[in-house]
């Protein structure tokens, strides 16, 4: 693989942009390192969903239901198997969950996607639920030597992952036949591409980092509930932040990641009961005035200005 | 027995809640992902009517229902119309609908959990029992399934023959010939659209004589509903039917015989499998 | 195998839409180097016929069979990697790709895969043979009409098809641009391509096919050389009960 000058810039700001966010465990170890977390895990989350959704135009709402197993992954086997294993298990059965939804309905519309992957952490939660009742178990406790700031550098570490995985499909063969099916399924399909092998692979991201995503957070709850690891908020807000940051640049969901997991903190922490309608809001924000995200606003800014310099 | 007749007098309230559904995605061609909440707002309203005023919940299904369809009939031409207009193509039409009425439906819950709180709600109406084939059943379930069946069996009549219900079929069938025989498709959608509304919502109102709501359990019930949907067939009254007294007869044998926590997780298990094996509806025809 | 064998053959191919058929029990061969013309009157069939052959549509009956092996049951994506590649009625081009990126496409993914440079080159490659070679950079939504017209063509050419499929390409073109596109596929005809027309324009049919099929309400009702065919009694029938000939 040849790598221009511009791709060599790109690299490097990428890199030193990283290695600065992995500098924060050393400023604070209060609030601020809670709310890096956080950001840090929308961050993993939002970018690998884009990586699916951006050019396939299909929403998923199965983060949850990935996050959800690689809690689970870690919950029952921290006190059999090392911890650095139970990662790789998590992201293994996160992408062969991925590609067995997407074996199931990525032939079939959009909606029925949708529904399909909202249905899944709902399904998996009552069916542990179940299973733990049967046996007597309420939750699992996760306990671990594992502290906020490791937390942090797995998640740093594991964007940083994201990314690269992001960047080197944009330049694959896969990547630009997503972006011919993102254009046209037909033409894609006419030109010789085998449309739904090309999601069901790409699917694969987002479910194996929704997983690993999960069982990096396991150790942070202690104690694992269903209710809690399934929670379907998770898969919605994933979905704002990447539309509202814009699919349309690998960059664009961390844009949308920051503003809102402050807002939301803001929200949560005065108004408790509003944040489901800053959810509903959101949503609505993003069709009706921000359809192509912050990227598509900065774009038409930077058009805007661009012709102006010209006139 | 007893899980037979449970099974079906549930099924019969799923119909009209999976009705009004089928007439806003099939005919109005919007899949709208808050129409659980419109029926826990219809519930709320039989629920409220019931505690202040002793108001039966027969008799507010009179009330909810035009009031569901001014709210809907509005949704629809302030939030939905001009999506219709601007979308290029079916595909970003199904995408822009889906995060619009997430949306409305997060809002919807928002404001609900405002004003009544997050607690559950639940009425005693009706609730003697009636002996039925040997065995007993609350007389809210049977009251709640008659009341289903006249409002199925009156919008059946209304779809099959007046001059506006079979045009509405008319926009399921075939969109394009129905704009050139001269239906207007625009007016048409809103009104199936306000109707599908009113219809979820009576359905609402009834179910809550004899379900526990709250306010966020809406999308339980729109997946549900949905689930109804594609197993009857898009578009499709008698499939609809069918599919609601399927879904009804096997979340109440799941719930007796297994586990009620898992009656969701039979629900999907039944999508799953009609996606896999017929996922053109039980009476579809499959197409190319 | 004998050596005249045909790169494409239909036999029997029949297409029904519930209770309509579309296309009744179609027979005919393509021979390497040669350009068939698919006509008949609007409705007659000839795009559903392709939409067939393409893998757009599955055939109800029939086989097809691209040099002796039978492509009916493949989907879309397979047929194009065997090599039928074929233009849209209504032109599709990717709208947020440049031009050169609309022919890579076809260079990435067709019968012969490339990648990286040896792509960028074909591209452009096919692009110039096109007319297009300074235009690799532009927006589709800049180009002429008749310009994406040449870019869903080299999109096609790059792909490196054994048969080349156009539909209603030549159509909605003013009379310079008619003469310019006759000219542009009597190039391709020139250099041997294999390529099955379905056309209206009688101008160009007289002047680019070596042969004929004619389709009337989904069946082939003549078939043979050009001058012949469309001297044949039936065949003007055909077309005068439509004012579309």
């Amino acid at each position: 693989m040849r790598l221009s000058s511009k791709d060599w810039q790109t690299l490097t700001f990428a890199t030193l942009a990283l290695a600065a966010a992995a500098c924060l465990p050393f400023l604070t170890a209060g609030y601020w390192l809670t709310i890096g977390v956080t950001i840090a895990m929308y961050t993993v989350l939002s970018t690998s969903w884009a990586l699916f959704s951006g050019p396939t135009h299909y929403i998923s709402l199965a983060t949850a239901a990935f996050f959800g197993v690689g809690a689970y992954v870690v919950g029952y086997g921290i006190e059999h198997l090392p911890y650095w294993s139970l990662l790789v298990i998590a992201g293994v059965i996160g992408a062969v969950m991925a590609a067995l939804v997407g074996l199931t309905t990525l032939r079939l519309s959009g909606v029925y996607f949708v529904i399909f992957t909202l249905g899944l952490a709902e399904f998996i939660r009552q069916v542990i639920t179940w299973v733990q009742n049967w046996t007597g178990q309420k939750g699992i406790y996760v306990l671990t030597s594992i502290t906020e700031a490791h937390i942090y550098w797995q998640l740093v570490g594991l964007a940083a992952l994201v990314f690269l995985t992001g960047w080197l499909i944009g330049r694959s063969r896969l990547g630009f036949a997503l972006r011919i099916i993102g254009d046209d399924e037909e033409v894609a399909r006419h030109s010789g591409i085998r449309t739904a092998r090309a999601k069901i692979l790409l699917f694969m991201v987002p479910g194996a980092v929704g997983a690993i995503t999960g069982a990096i957070l396991a150790p942070r709850y202690v104690y694992i509930e269903p209710i809690l690891a399934f929670t379907p908020m998770l898969s919605f807000q994933v979905v704002i932040m990447a539309l509202l940051g814009g699919t349309g640049r690998l960059w664009g969901p961390i844009v949308g990641v920051i503003p809102f997991t402050l807002l939301w903190e803001a929200i949560s922490a005065s108004f408790p009961n509003q944040t489901t309608l800053l959810l509903g809001l959101s949503f609505l924000v993003i069709v009706y005035l921000l359809p192509r995200g912050f990227v598509g606003l900065i774009d038409d800014i930077r058009a805007r200005a661009g012709r102006e310099a010209l006139a | 027995m007893d899980v037979i007749v449970t099974g079906l007098l549930l099924g019969g309230a799923y119909a009209l809640i999976a009705m009004g559904l089928n007439l806003q995605y099939g005919m109005a061609r919007i899949m709208n992902l808050a129409n659980g909440e419109m029926l826990v707002a219809g519930g709320f309203a039989a629920f409220w009517f019931w505690t202040a005023a002793q108001v039966s919940p027969l008799l507010t299904v009179f009330l909810v229902a035009p009031v569901a369809f001014v709210v809907n009939w509005l949704l629809y031409v302030l939030f939905l119309r001009p999506l219709v207009a601007r979308a290029k193509s079916r595909g970003q039409l199904e995408v822009d609908a889906i995060l619009t009425t997430f949306g409305l439906s997060f809002v919807a819950v928002g404001i609900m959990l405002a004003v009544f709180g997050g607690d559950y709600f639940s009425y005693s109406y009706l609730s003697f029992p009636v002996a039925l084939l040997g065995d007993t059943y609350g007389a809210n379930r049977i009251a709640a399934f008659l009341a289903a069946v006249v409002i199925c069996g009156a919008l059946w009549l209304w779809l099959t023959r007046s001059r506006a219900g079979m045009s509405i079929r008319a926009i399921a069938v075939a969109p394009e010939s129905a704009r050139l025989v001269g239906i207007d498709v625009r007016r048409l959608a809103a009104l199936a659209f306000a109707l599908g509304g009113a219809v979820t919502a009576s359905g609402g109102a009834l179910i809550s004589t004899f379900l526990t709501l709250d306010a966020s359990t809406g999308v339980l019930f729109t997946l549900k509903a949905l689930v109804i949907v594609i197993m009857g067939g898009v578009g499709d009254v008698r499939g609809t039917i069918v599919a609601a007294l399927l879904l009804g007869l096997l979340e109440t044998f799941v719930a007796s015989v297994i586990d009620p926590g898992l009656t969701l997780a039979a629900a999907y298990l039944l999508f799953v499998v009609i996606l896999l094996v017929r996922p053109q509806g039980l009476f579809g025809r499959r197409t190319t | 195998m004998r050596a005249v064998s045909p790169v494409l053959s239909l036999r029997g191919v029949t297409k029904r839409f519930g209770g309509l058929v579309a296309v009744n029990g179609m027979d005919f061969d393509v021979a390497e180097h040669e350009v068939l013309g698919l006509i008949g009157p609007n409705g007659s069939g000839k795009s559903t016929t392709l939409n067939l052959i393409s893998g757009a549509l599955m055939p109800t009956a029939g086989t097809i069979s691209l040099r002796g092996t039978p492509i009916t049951e493949l989907p879309a994506q397979d047929i194009a990697r065997r090599g039928v590649s074929r233009t849209f009625q209504l032109v599709r081009l990717l709208p947020s790709m440049t031009v050169l990126e609309n022919v890579k496409a076809g260079a990435v993914f067709g019968h012969r895969r490339r990648w990286g440079a040896e792509a960028d080159t074909h591209a452009q490659a096919m692009l110039e043979s096109v007319g297009l070679g300074g235009r690799g950079h532009l927006r589709v939504g800049q180009l002429t009409y008749i310009d994406t017209k040449r870019v869903e063509l080299a999109r096609c050419l790059a792909s490196d098809p054994k048969v080349l499929l156009l539909d209603e390409w030549l159509a909605g073109l003013n009379p310079t641009e008619l003469e310019e596109g006759i000219a542009l596929i009597r190039r391709l005809r020139d250099e041997g391509r294999t390529v099955i027309l379905v056309e209206h324009v009688m101008d160009a049919i007289r002047s680019l096919c070596d042969r004929c099929v004619v389709m009337a309400s989904g069946t082939k009702i003549a078939e043979g050389g050009v001058s012949e065919v469309l001297s044949d009694p039936e065949v003007i029938r055909a077309y005068l009960g439509d004012d579309d000939a």
